[in-house]
């Protein structure tokens, strides 16, 4: 398997009055052709940061450093040009609002085929063509007539349809889905899921989903990245994680899943406290302050990225895997 | 389309009855006696007591808002009391292409130097040329138009002999350039900043991620996804505008001498014309219900989500 993307050492910095803040502090992935990867993480663990910094498409307040390689080119040192010819047609994302994320005041047939006329070189009637078999396949009904409709005539659900069908438009190598069901209901998400399955199933594209949601993300990914304040505390294979966690905050993220077995009703537990925003002293744990493991040392010592099993890394003074096997 | 306009002709309608009326009451209220004044100072109690007669001011307020009602019905605004046998709509129908001109022009100044600053600025926000567009607009929000006709009269008509002093006169375009860049740079300020919001907003809104991530180059993001956005709310402002300049421009026209609405009203209130005053303020009102039906009409066409 050859590495379609691979993201090293990334950090993003925001610049905002004079001040920095750290969003992405030194996150390493790597997706091979048609895997599928999972990053998952609370508000402003720089998931989404990092989604958009493989894109580019942060704003000119972020600094970015480390390395972001795409088939084993540099994407950081992309001219305009090349960016535009590489984004569509080779990488294709699905952001969170579809509500907003469609242009209201062109036709869906428009917002289609755009990609397809610049990056396929299509013709006008090509295209149309084109696009309407799109909207077919992410199950549009009447996809002919519809490309005439604007976006406010679709549901939610649908909107997020079209945008799947635009992202998949010119079978790109790698989709990165931004909280793609976040904003729909609870049915439509698993519809919606389903959907981005078939397709990248379907052409082999690797995927990189971003979520809050474990559950999501352990039904849909070959490999999970837990991101907690800007790091991954955890990464590795998506069984080898949801049945032995290493670290605490994976730990409590699992046990957060609402559960149909044992006795109902019950309260599901949650964390506390909130995830730090913005600067963490270097040598400190980011979770310390909410970790139910937390020694002296997790204040004092920024926990280095170990093997935690024979598939998993983690950053943690006390993995919770190690631990067990001490005390059997 | 037929039901829009079902409902909004008859408002329009009521709008203007009430406009009329308050005009043809608040006339009456002012102190003074539009005789006195025709007749001179120095003209005996019979004489203001005829002219009284002959403009039917000795019959009653409700008399004479009746018979202006029944005249209105048939077009007729009634004749000028100052300016002697000249119907009132001839009159503004005589001044009416030196306003239309005007605000026309005027429309175009805001648009054409207003818009493409406030892009221009949005583009790179707090670089030299957005701080040097707020600075500006800032200054050509505040400056009272007055003094920024007399400003220029001065410099460009008066130092520089560039354009005609005062008048109107054919080559009309050389009398109109100055009092219709004096009346659209208070509006270019406004929507320099507006078009600088909404290009803000625009540029960070989803839909234009999302043009970017498909790999739509700089320009075609900012003509096609951002653009569209931007203008559409622009567009009925700047109809509205058209609607209210076109009623008259009381103080441009009176600093630039133009025979324009605007100066005729003006006229009319210092010699308490009342047909005059009721005729414009009429016409004014007209035209911005008038606009104010069509730019709704154009917002449907412009943004899908109006139209039913």
């Amino acid at each position: 398997m050859t590495a379609i993307l691979e993201v090293d050492d990334l950090t993003v910095d925001f610049t905002r009055a004079g001040t920095r803040t750290a969003a992405v502090r030194g996150v390493s992935l790597r997706v091979e052709a048609g895997e599928r990867v999972g990053i998952v993480g609370e508000s402003g663990s720089g998931k989404s940061v990092t989604a958009q910094a493989v894109m580019r498409l942060l704003p000119t307040t972020a600094t970015v450093g480390g390395s972001v390689r795409f088939a084993g080119q540099d994407v950081l040192a992309y001219d305009a040009a090349k960016l535009a010819a590489w984004r569509g047609a080779d990488i294709a994302m699905v952001f969170q609002d579809p509500m907003s994320s469609l242009n209201p005041l062109l036709r869906v047939g428009t917002q289609l085929t755009e990609g397809l006329r610049r990056h396929r070189g299509l013709s006008k009637s090509d295209a149309r063509a084109e696009a309407a078999r799109l909207l077919k396949l992410v199950g549009i009904a009447d996809a002919d007539r519809r490309l005439d409709d604007y976006p406010h005539a679709f549901s939610g659900g649908m909107r997020q349809r079209v945008c799947i069908a635009i992202a998949a438009a010119c079978t790109p190598k790698l989709i990165i889905a931004d909280e793609p069901t976040t904003a729909l209901d609870v049915t439509v998400q698993a519809q919606v899921l389903d959907l981005l399955d078939e397709l990248t199933e379907r052409y082999a594209t690797a995927t990189v989903l971003v979520s809050h949601d474990l559950g999501v993300i352990s039904s849909f990914c070959d490999r999970i990245l837990v991101m907690y304040a800007g790091r991954v505390v955890e990464a590795g294979p998506t069984d080898d994680i949801v049945a032995d966690p290493a670290h605490p905050y994976t730990r409590a993220l699992l046990d957060s899943i609402p559960r149909l077995e044992g006795e109902l009703p019950r309260r599901l537990p949650a964390i506390p406290g909130s995830p730090p925003f913005g600067d963490v002293p270097a040598d400190s744990c980011a979770f310390a302050d909410r970790c139910a493991y937390a020694q002296p040392v997790c204040r004092t010592v920024a926990p280095p990225t170990v093997p935690v099993g024979p598939r998993t890394q983690a950053a943690c003074h006390f993995p919770l895997t190690l631990a067990e096997e001490v005390t059997r | 389309m037929s039901r829009f306009l079902l409902r909004r002709v008859p408002q329009a309608i009521i709008v203007l009855f009430g406009v009329v009326t308050l005009a043809f009451l608040l006339t009456h209220v002012v102190p003074g006696d539009p005789a006195r004044l025709i007749a001179g100072p120095n003209a005996s109690a019979a004489t203001v007591a005829s002219i009284h007669h002959e403009l039917g001011l000795d019959r009653s307020l409700a008399y004479q808002y009746g018979k202006f009602l029944l005249g209105l019905l048939h077009f007729d605004l009634g004749t000028s009391f100052a300016l002697q046998n000249t119907p009132v709509s001839t009159a503004i129908l005589r001044a009416l292409p030196v306003s239309a001109a005007l605000a026309v022009l005027g429309v175009l100044w805001e648009a054409v130097l207003g818009i493409p600053v406030g892009i221009i600025a949005a583009y790179r926000p707090g670089k030299l040329a957005d701080r040097a567009t707020t600075l500006a607009s800032l200054v050509g929000l505040s400056a009272p138009p007055f003094w920024v006709g007399l400003l220029l009269l001065y410099l460009l008509a008066f130092k520089f002999n560039l354009f005609p002093l005062s008048g109107y006169e054919a080559p009309f375009i050389n009398y109109l350039i100055l009092p219709s860049f004096t009346l659209g740079l208070g509006g270019a300020a406004w929507y320099a900043r507006l078009t600088r919001t909404n290009m803000l907003e625009a540029l960070r809104s989803p839909y234009v991620q999302m043009a970017r991530a498909k790999g739509m180059p700089e320009r075609v993001v900012l003509l096609r996804h951002c653009l569209r956005n931007v203008l559409s709310p622009l567009l009925t402002m700047l109809g509205m505008d058209l609607g209210y300049f076109l009623g008259g421009v009381v103080v441009i026209e009176s600093v630039f001498g133009l025979p324009g609405v605007g100066k005729l009203t003006f006229d009319a209130i210092g010699t308490l014309d009342v047909p005059m005053i009721t005729g414009a303020v009429l016409f004014a009102a007209f035209f911005i219900v008038v606009m104010n039906l069509l730019v709704d009409l154009a917002y449907a066409l412009v943004d899908p989500r109006v139209r039913r």
